[in-house]
């Protein structure tokens, strides 16, 4: 009698147990299905454009007027934009993120370097479109005056504040895999009677290099993707830049800005959802590449010499 | 080498380090500046609009004059709907991420698959918004729409903070209650969980000031240029901060006119924002320091 209600007890609580452990692995399951329904309908709201247009007509037609008629739907401009004001941004975040990371793991004081993890926290936590206010309002007229231009919505402008937004991320990240480096390693290094500098620079940069490069590019991806500045502060004119005092609408701006007129499953819907596959496809192939880099990164380690 | 190259190498061996630590304190300096350059900055142009009257009333005179009352009540129901949504499904996956999963494909799936939807841009989500929520499920632009967008893009950040909250939870206190034949999802909930708990907070609350601050996701889901009256349900379109800044800066004739309203209302979203992110700074700076084990 006690035999059996203890087997039974025993059975319901592994049976329990069981069913806990499956129905978590099915709630943990929902983050990729997100992701699946993501590109789901996206595709779905997004191929009908290519009934009317090719592919290759939309990714590198140089014309991107949607509202004409006949219209065009060529979004060359548009990635242009999009890769330049990213460029021009990672040029300015990655020194900054970088050199941040050097000094918080590597030189700060414990206080100061509590304090400045912070201040890179607060800084990741700025509204988008407060950073797009301050370029709009602030930025744009003193660069427009300084420089003498017809205006100061520009590719400068844009890449300087979406340098402010990949910072945080730039910084972080590098901070993790510098402080991942190896005690031994610096220390070795130190034994041989190089400097502080010398080590850093010779060996613990170069022993967290997969980890900076996984930093660099989710930088990059969040600057791509970066809406709400590029929308106010890029300036919006959808032709290819001849200097980076142009105006550029990169293409997160060209959908946020179109959307609320383009008609309900027109052409121009469909074109903007279209360029949304491309954004999510430049912005998947970032983060594969950075989840590539960061996994080859953790087998490194003292276990590797 | 003789001694005297060598002494001059050694200098130049410090001086190069000096001129380098130099430029790295800079760089730091720099960051610093531009953040609080930005806030002081918005500050002295936004303080005087900031009134009880401006928190309180609702905009008047086609948005040139009055408050901002009900961007900040819209900004409140999408924040608490996004964590609403986010934090039950975020901390369950961590959970098992943390606790059960072993190493395998599934769990490599998972892994890439919450990276992949943490780095999808703001924008693309308003768009699979617009297009699931919105059109295909017929919510409309609404609370419930853009809530549930905000709390897909914020799912990551909640997961992966309640991931590393349970990780810091010491292996030898799953061990002692397994070891007194507690079953696993009892270790888990009793034990695990409680110990986790301030760290799981303190990414939720990260993930209020992310889905506060957002723009581009609800502007096709649930953000209203202007609503006459207060949301009656979760099917309303309404105002909201982020927004609002937008439409004031960007939208309209008046838009040099109406520049106090707009660092006003930049102010408010930035010290709400920040104000979130700063208790979860502060929350979790104590933590570690009363941590017992």
């Amino acid at each position: 009698m006690f035999q059996t209600a203890n087997t039974k007890s025993t059975l319901t609580r592994h049976l329990r147990e069981i069913i806990i452990r499956k129905l978590f692995a099915f709630f943990a399951v929902i983050s990729v299905l997100l992701l699946a329904l993501i590109v789901l309908f996206l595709f779905r709201q997004g191929i009908p454009l290519f009934e009317e247009i090719s592919v290759t007509q939309f990714l590198f037609g140089s014309a991107w007027y949607p509202t004409y008629n006949p219209p065009e739907y060529g979004i060359w401009p548009l990635i242009v934009g999009s890769l330049i004001v990213t460029v021009f941004a990672c040029l300015i975040a990655v020194p900054f993120g970088l050199l941040s990371a050097v000094y918080i793991s590597e030189i700060a004081p414990s206080r100061i370097k509590e304090i400045l993890k912070s201040v890179i926290e607060l800084l990741a936590g700025l509204p988008s479109v407060v950073l797009g206010f301050f370029g709009m309002v602030i930025v744009a007229p003193w660069m427009q005056e300084f420089f003498d231009l017809p205006t100061g919505l520009n590719i400068v402008n844009a890449s300087f504040m979406l340098a402010i937004m990949a910072i945080p991320t730039i910084s972080s990240i590098s901070e993790d895999a510098l402080y991942a480096v190896p005690r031994e390693f610096k220390e070795a290094s130190y034994a041989l009677g190089a400097t502080k500098y010398e080590t850093i620079v010779k060996v613990a940069i170069p022993a967290a290099l997969s980890g900076i490069s996984t930093a660099v590019i989710l930088g990059m991806a969040r600057a791509i993707g970066e809406t709400m500045v590029v929308l106010m502060v890029a300036g919006g004119a959808a032709a290819l830049p001849r200097s980076i005092f142009d105006s550029v609408r990169p293409m997160p701006a060209s959908i946020a800005a179109e959307m609320g007129e383009a008609p309900f499953q027109s052409g121009h819907y469909h074109a903007l959802f279209a360029t949304g596959i491309v954004l999510f496809l430049i912005t998947l192939a970032f983060n594969l590449i950075a989840d590539y880099l960061s996994n080859r990164f953790k087998e490194e380690g003292s276990g590797t010499l | 080498m003789n001694p005297e190259t060598q002494a001059s190498f050694m200098k130049w061996r410090y001086f190069r380090q000096s001129v380098f630590f130099g430029i790295v304190r800079l760089a730091a300096l720099l960051i610093t500046v531009a953040l609080l350059g930005i806030i002081v900055f918005l500050f002295i142009n936004g303080f005087r609009a900031v009134t009880w009257g401006f928190l309180t009333l609702p905009p008047t005179d086609s948005m040139t004059k009055g408050g901002i009352m009900p961007a900040i009540i819209g900004t409140f129901y999408l924040t608490v709907g996004a964590i609403a949504v986010a934090m039950p499904l975020g901390v369950v996956s961590a959970i098992y991420l943390a606790e059960y999963a072993r190493q395998g494909r599934f769990i490599r799936l998972i892994r890439v698959g919450v990276n992949c939807l943490a780095g999808v841009p703001s924008v693309v989500f308003g768009l699979f918004g617009l297009g699931f929520f919105v059109v295909f499920l017929k919510f409309g632009s609404s609370i419930l729409a853009g809530s549930l967008t905000l709390g897909i893009l914020i799912l990551p950040t909640i997961i992966g903070s309640a991931e590393e909250a349970l990780k810091a939870v010491p292996q030898t206190f799953r061990e002692a209650s397994l070891a007194l034949g507690v079953s696993k999802w009892r270790t888990i909930s009793r034990i695990v969980l409680p110990s986790a708990l301030p760290g799981i907070l303190t990414g939720a609350i990260l993930g209020v000031g992310r889905a506060a601050g957002e723009t581009a996701p609800i502007m096709f889901t649930a953000a209203a240029f202007f609503t006459a009256v207060l949301p009656k349900s979760i099917f309303d379109e309404v105002m909201a901060l982020p927004y609002h800044i937008y439409v004031l800066a960007t939208a309209g004739t008046r838009i040099e006119q109406t520049r106090p309203l707009q660092y006003g209302t930049a102010l408010v979203l930035i010290a709400l924002v920040l104000g979130i992110d700063l208790i979860a700074i502060i929350i979790r700076s104590s933590v570690r320091r009363k941590k017992r084990w």
